[in-house]
C-alpha cells in the first residue's frame, strides 16, 4: 500500500510540474482530481462536524424543535438554482448578512481607530517619524478627490515608494514560503527514488 | 415579499448587531448572540450541501452536453464519490482510507501546485526588472534583502559588511513595511465600513441576487 500511494504521489507531483512546460492532459487529471477529493474530504467532516451536532443531534436526539426553524431557513437555501422559487434562498443568505452590522463598528475599530491610535504616539525617533511620514504620504497616494500634482504630488510619490518597500518585503516572504514548498516538493522525489533504486 | 423582506431582516438584524457591540448587557452579549450563533451553525451545513450540488450538477451537465473536455469531468465526481464514500464508511481519523487519499492525492497535488507559484513569481521579477523602472527596482531590492535576511546565505555574505543584513531585514519589516500597511490598512478600513454601511442602509443589495 506505501508503493501504491509513492506511486501515485510522485505520478500526481510530476503531473503538476509538468504544467511548467505547457498545459497538458496529465496536468488537467491532476487538477480535476483535487478538486473532486477535496469536495469529497469535506463532505463527510461537514456531515460530521456541522450536520450531525448541530441538526440531527438537537432535533432527534435532544428533541428541541425550535431548530426547525433555522433548518427551514437552510432548505431554503436549496431553491438557489430553482427558476420559480430562487427568491426563497434570499431569506438565509438575508440572515448570514445580519452580522453586517457589527462589522460597521468592528472594522472601525481593528482597522482604523486601533491604527490610528497607534500612529499617533510621540515621534521620539527618527524611524518612528519615517513610520508616521509614510502612512500620512500612503494615504495621500488614495486619496483621489486632488489632483497629484504640485507639492501633493510629490508626497504621494513618497507614499508609492514606502508601498513599493512593502510590496517588496511581502513578495520577499511569499517567493521563500513557496521556494521552501518546491524544496520540500524535489526532496520528496529525491527520496522517493532513491528508496526505490536502494 | 421577494425582496423587501430579505431586506429587511438584513437591516433590522444589522442595527441589532450595531446595539451588540455597544450593549454591555447580559441578554444582548450572551443570550442573543449565542442564539443567533446556534441559529446560523444549524444553517450552514445546508449551504455547504447546495455547495456541493452546483459542483456536482454542472460536472454532470458538462458529460450530458459532452462539452469540450467533458471526460476530465468523470475524474472530479469519481474522485469526489469515492473519497466522500470511505470517508462515510471508515471515518476520517487518523489511519483510515481518506487519510491515506489526504497523503497521497491532496497533499502531493496542493504543494506541488503551490510550489509552482515559485516559477511564476520569478518570471515576474525578472519582467519588472527589464521594466527598468525606480519603483520596480525599489520592490526588488526590498524583496532580495528580505529573502537574504531569511537564509543562511545572507548570513554569510553579510559577515564582513559593516552592517548585517539580518538588520536592514528586520528594519524594512519594522518602518517602512508597516508604515505602507498600515496606510493600506486604514484604507481598507475606512472602505470597509462604507460597504457595510451601504449593506446596513439597503443602498448595496446585490447580494440578494438579480431577478424579482
Amino acid at each position: 500500500m506505501t508503493l501504491i500511494g509513492e506511486i501515485i504521489a510522485v505520478f500526481l507531483t510530476l503531473a503538476i510540474f509538468s504544467f511548467l512546460y505547457k498545459d497538458n492532459p496529465a496536468y488537467r487529471f491532476a487538477e480535476y482530481l483535487i478538486v473532486g477529493v477535496t469536495v469529497g474530504y469535506g463532505l463527510p467532516l461537514v456531515y460530521k462536524n456541522a450536520f450531525q451536532p448541530f441538526v440531527l443531534q438537537r432535533i432527534f436526539v435532544e428533541h428541541k424543535f425550535i431548530f426547525l426553524i433555522p433548518v427551514f431557513f437552510g432548505i431554503l437555501f436549496w431553491f438557489r438554482f430553482s427558476r420559480n422559487y430562487g427568491w426563497l434562498s434570499r431569506y438565509p443568505i438575508a440572515i448570514s448578512m445580519g452580522m453586517v452590522g457589527a462589522g460597521v463598528t468592528m472594522s472601525m475599530n481593528s482597522m482604523v481607530l486601533v491604527q490610528v491610535r497607534q500612529a499617533m504616539i510621540p515621534l521620539e525617533t527618527f524611524n518612528i517619524f519615517l513610520i508616521f511620514l509614510g502612512t500620512i504620504t500612503v494615504m495621500f497616494y488614495f486619496f483621489f478627490s486632488k489632483a497629484h500634482t504640485g507639492l501633493y504630488g510629490k508626497f504621494s510619490r513618497i507614499g508609492i515608494w514606502y508601498m513599493m518597500i512593502g510590496f517588496g518585503a511581502s513578495f520577499g516572504y511569499t517567493v521563500m514560503a513557496r521556494i521552501s514548498l518546491l524544496i520540500g516538493r524535489l526532496q520528496f522525489l529525491a527520496d522517493t527514488f532513491k528508496g526505490w533504486i536502494a | 415579499m421577494k425582496k423587501n423582506i430579505p431586506l429587511a431582516i438584513v437591516i433590522i438584524l444589522g442595527f441589532i448587531f450595531v446595539g451588540w457591540t455597544f450593549i454591555p448587557a447580559k441578554w444582548m452579549q450572551d443570550d442573543f448572540y449565542t442564539a443567533f450563533l446556534e441559529f446560523t451553525k444549524t444553517m450552514s451545513p445546508f449551504a455547504v450541501f447546495l455547495g456541493i450540488y452546483s459542483l456536482v450538477s454542472m460536472h454532470y451537465n458538462r458529460i450530458r452536453r459532452k462539452v469540450p473536455k467533458w471526460g476530465y469531468s468523470y475524474v472530479t465526481l469519481t474522485g469526489l464519490v469515492v473519497t466522500a464514500t470511505l470517508g462515510f464508511v471508515y471515518g476520517t481519523q487518523a489511519g483510515t482510507p481518506v487519510q491515506w487519499i489526504f497523503r497521497n492525492f491532496m497533499m502531493p497535488i496542493s504543494a506541488t501546485m503551490f510550489s509552482l507559484l515559485a516559477f511564476y513569481m520569478a518570471t515576474a521579477a525578472y519582467k519588472s526588472f527589464r521594466a527598468r523602472s525606480i519603483e520596480a527596482t525599489v520592490l526588488l531590492v526590498a524583496a532580495i534583502i528580505i529573502m537574504l535576511g531569511q537564509v543562511p546565505l545572507g548570513m554569510a555574505i553579510s559577515r564582513s559588511w559593516p552592517i548585517n543584513i539580518l538588520d536592514i531585514s528586520q528594519w524594512i519589516m519594522d518602518v517602512p513595511n508597516l508604515a505602507s500597511k498600515r496606510g493600506i490598512l486604514l484604507g481598507v478600513g475606512l472602505g470597509s465600513v462604507a460597504t457595510s454601511l451601504k449593506i446596513l442602509l439597503g443602498i448595496e443589495r446585490t447580494y440578494l441576487g438579480g431577478g424579482d
